[in-house]
């Protein structure tokens, strides 16, 4: 537990967020004017092509899982189209050593932080695990019931710093996920205890047909963490430069102070739900074009052509970098899933009840 | 003389002094030692750092746990009461049953849930709830429930050094029972059902909070009936040794099952289900059952219609197709 001593930012002003999302691109990619950058260093060129190298590499992975769905070789897929430099942002400003929590739509942070593009897949594939090693990668499972992984996040924050260790965790949530319990009871849990957990919410704007004003009335999602003394940041979340900042600059936070932050990242879901939903029931498709003027992408990759530091051929070896995984995902999803019967029985328990030993055998009997 | 709960108190702390990664948390727990005394002392021993309390959000609790159980560590955490679980439910079925599932195997969550649970102590609504059966019923999780207090002692240090999570269901009619033992107590493992009072006539299936009646109602049977009845302790629900229900159904040929959890899909339907499909040929009459009543778990002032009672049992037993018809002595 925390003593007083601890508490290092308990005064309301400053634990509120700006109140306008902090930006650094315009959406032409053009640098804005410095006022609205929240006092953000602009990140170094090194750092901003590494986020542009796996953006591009995201968006292409994305499109391609997005035709495996419709072409039945995922069972389903979760766009995260539009949030490139959230799922990018998120990921590269963590260390080897930090944990990420994602959700069912954040499969493009989990090829960011290496795991392999098609294990990265199991789950909307339609396997009944998650085809990675959490703990070798320091990802947890995707989380499908809304919000209730960010608990996860601050027991295994607060059980690495009981050991002395330093390790922050980053969990993403989504603006449906704020309206749930566990998003309360996480950010409570981890103000009260001291544990460096960084709270993403990104705000796409839609949970399925269920539209962000139906969600909240508070001013912003990052106002809310003044409630539990929680740090808010509110970033403009299609402009990488400043999510790469804020982000960067929220994991230096949480470390430094053992603290929880929650940052915002205003974006937009460009694609459906998923492959098995149809957006033209509750939205109107002016609204998404509105919004593709402001691709997180196209923005980035404006802003460093314009300042010089990336180049044609660059662009043409991310192009070709990203075929070669969409290439890869093709491959990798050709076969059907077939694991046999036994392995639904294995894991259950480690020891199991002989119930469930016998019914194995029945099902393995009539395979 | 010891009471259940100065075993299960020592329970908790012989597993924190054996194994540093035990941790207890949950609400009043600390400072209090938990509105139960269960927790007592454990903070002043172990320091706030591996027993302490938390906010009132049980969700967060059991989900916090889950995070723990990811690192390494061991969570024991309280709900309190039966009824103030249900705001955990989503993490302790969605997650904490499953995430060895969902990752084969790569993490564990070796967490006990402890649910002080069942009616008879004059409780005020939502106090009172014999929620077993969900538990039960989800894949992934174990359920145990002592019945005496070397059981409270053995069964919850089982629990804990369990790599699978279990739900761990205190008794709290029981709590104040005593027993002539010294701690650490010693009793068989959990999987195994136990007989309280061996039998050749009818077998009593039951466990927790209802074995004391159970035995009382089978030294009324002699007294009142001539029956010689048996009464089986099951001591974990799951995994529910199937072997010794099968064993003393077979024997006696004729049972009833004794639940304070209602009966409508639950535990005690499991129970005579099991008996049936493997005694047909021994059963001299159907499984019977007597349990608590479809309702929400009533006032105290109407508990007792509610609770198992002794008369119920003996005129369930009173009901079992004997080739000659009892009358019961006045």
């Amino acid at each position: 537990m925390r003593t007083s001593a601890d508490h290092h930012e308990t005064s309301t002003t400053r634990l509120l967020p700006s109140p306008v999302p902090v930006r650094f691109l315009d959406e032409d990619g053009r640098l804005g004017p410095e006022d609205e950058r929240g006092g953000f260093a602009i990140p170094t060129d090194e750092a901003l092509l590494e986020t542009y190298r796996w953006m591009a590499i995201g968006r292409r992975f994305d499109t391609e899982a997005s035709a495996l769905a419709r072409q039945g070789r995922l069972a389903v897929y979760p766009s995260s189209r539009g949030q490139e430099a959230c799922q990018v942002g998120g990921v590269l400003a963590l260390g080897s050593e930090d944990w990420l929590f994602p959700t069912y739509r954040d499969t493009v942070s989990l090829v960011v932080r290496g795991i392999d593009p098609v294990e990265s897949l199991s789950l909307l594939r339609g396997e009944w695990h998650c085809g990675y090693d959490p703990v070798a990668s320091r990802v947890a499972p995707q989380c499908t019931p809304l919000a209730t992984h960010l608990p996860h996040a601050v027991g295994v924050a607060w059980a690495a710093r009981r050991r002395g260790e330093d390790v922050v965790a980053m969990a993403f949530v989504g603006d449906g996920g704020t309206s749930e319990g566990d998003f309360h009871e996480a950010l409570n849990f981890a103000a009260v205890f001291g544990v460096p957990v960084v709270f993403l919410v990104q705000n796409n704007r839609w949970a399925i047909s269920v539209p962000l004003e139906i969600q909240t009335h508070a001013p912003s999602l990052a106002s809310k963490g003044v409630g539990y003394g929680v740090r808010g940041e509110w970033v403009d979340g299609n402009d990488a430069v400043a999510v790469t900042a804020m982000l960067a600059d929220a994991v230096r936070y949480a470390r430094a102070e053992r603290a929880p932050v929650l940052v915002e990242a205003l974006t937009y879901r460009m694609a459906a739900h998923t492959n098995a939903d149809d957006d033209r029931r509750y939205r109107e498709a002016s609204e998404v074009d509105v919004w593709q003027r402001r691709d997180p992408v196209s923005r980035l990759e404006s802003y460093l052509v314009n300042t010089g530091a990336l180049v044609q051929d660059d662009i043409d070896a991310v192009a070709k970098e990203s075929e070669s995984l969409a290439e890869r995902i093709r491959d990798g999803l050709a076969g059907d899933v077939r694991e046999g019967a036994d392995d639904v029985f294995a894991h259950v328990y480690a020891h199991p009840p002989e119930r469930l030993m016998r019914q194995r055998a029945d099902v393995l009997a009539a395979e | 003389m010891v009471t259940m709960v100065q075993a299960l108190n020592r329970a908790l702390g012989d597993a924190m002094r054996a194994d540093p990664s035990v941790v207890v948390f949950g609400e009043d727990v600390g400072t209090l030692g938990g509105v139960f005394r269960v927790t007592d002392g454990l903070t002043k021993e172990f320091g706030p750092d591996r027993c302490f309390d938390t906010p009132l959000a049980e969700s967060g609790i059991v989900g916090v746990a889950v995070g723990m159980a990811m690192q390494g560590l061991r969570p024991v955490v309280e709900m309190q009461f039966d009824a103030f679980a249900y705001p955990a439910f989503e993490q302790v079925a969605s997650h904490v049953a499953k995430l060895r599932n969902r990752t084969r195997g790569a993490v564990q969550t070796p967490i006990v849930i402890r649910v002080p649970y069942g009616g008879g102590i004059g409780g005020v609504e939502h106090h009172s709830d014999s929620s077993e059966g969900l538990y039960a019923q989800v894949p992934g999780l174990k359920v145990s429930t002592p019945a005496t207090v070397s059981d409270a002692y053995v069964l919850l240090r089982e629990a804990i050094a369990d790599p699978d999570p279990v739900v761990f269901f205190e008794p709290k009619r029981l709590y104040w029972s005593t027993a002539e033992i010294d701690l650490p107590a010693s009793a068989p493992g959990s999987g195994r059902a136990e007989i309280r009072r061996p039998g050749s006539d009818v077998t009593l299936m039951t466990y927790g909070p209802s074995v004391p009646l159970a035995l009382e109602a089978a030294d009324a049977a002699t007294a009142e009936l001539g029956l010689d009845v048996e009464v089986l302790d099951l001591r974990t629900l799951v995994p529910l040794d199937e072997a010794s229900i099968i064993d003393s159904i077979s024997r006696t040929g004729r049972g009833v099952v004794v639940t304070e959890a209602p009966s409508f899909a639950g535990p005690a339907a499991e129970i005579a289900a099991l008996a049936h499909e493997h005694c047909f040929y021994s059963l001299a009459a159907p499984i019977r059952r007597v349990t608590g009543l479809d309702i929400p778990y009533p006032p105290p002032a109407y508990e007792h219609h509610y609770l198992p009672s002794v008369e119920r049992i003996l005129d369930t037993l009173l009901d079992l197709e004997w080739e000659e018809p009892f009358t019961r002595a006045a």
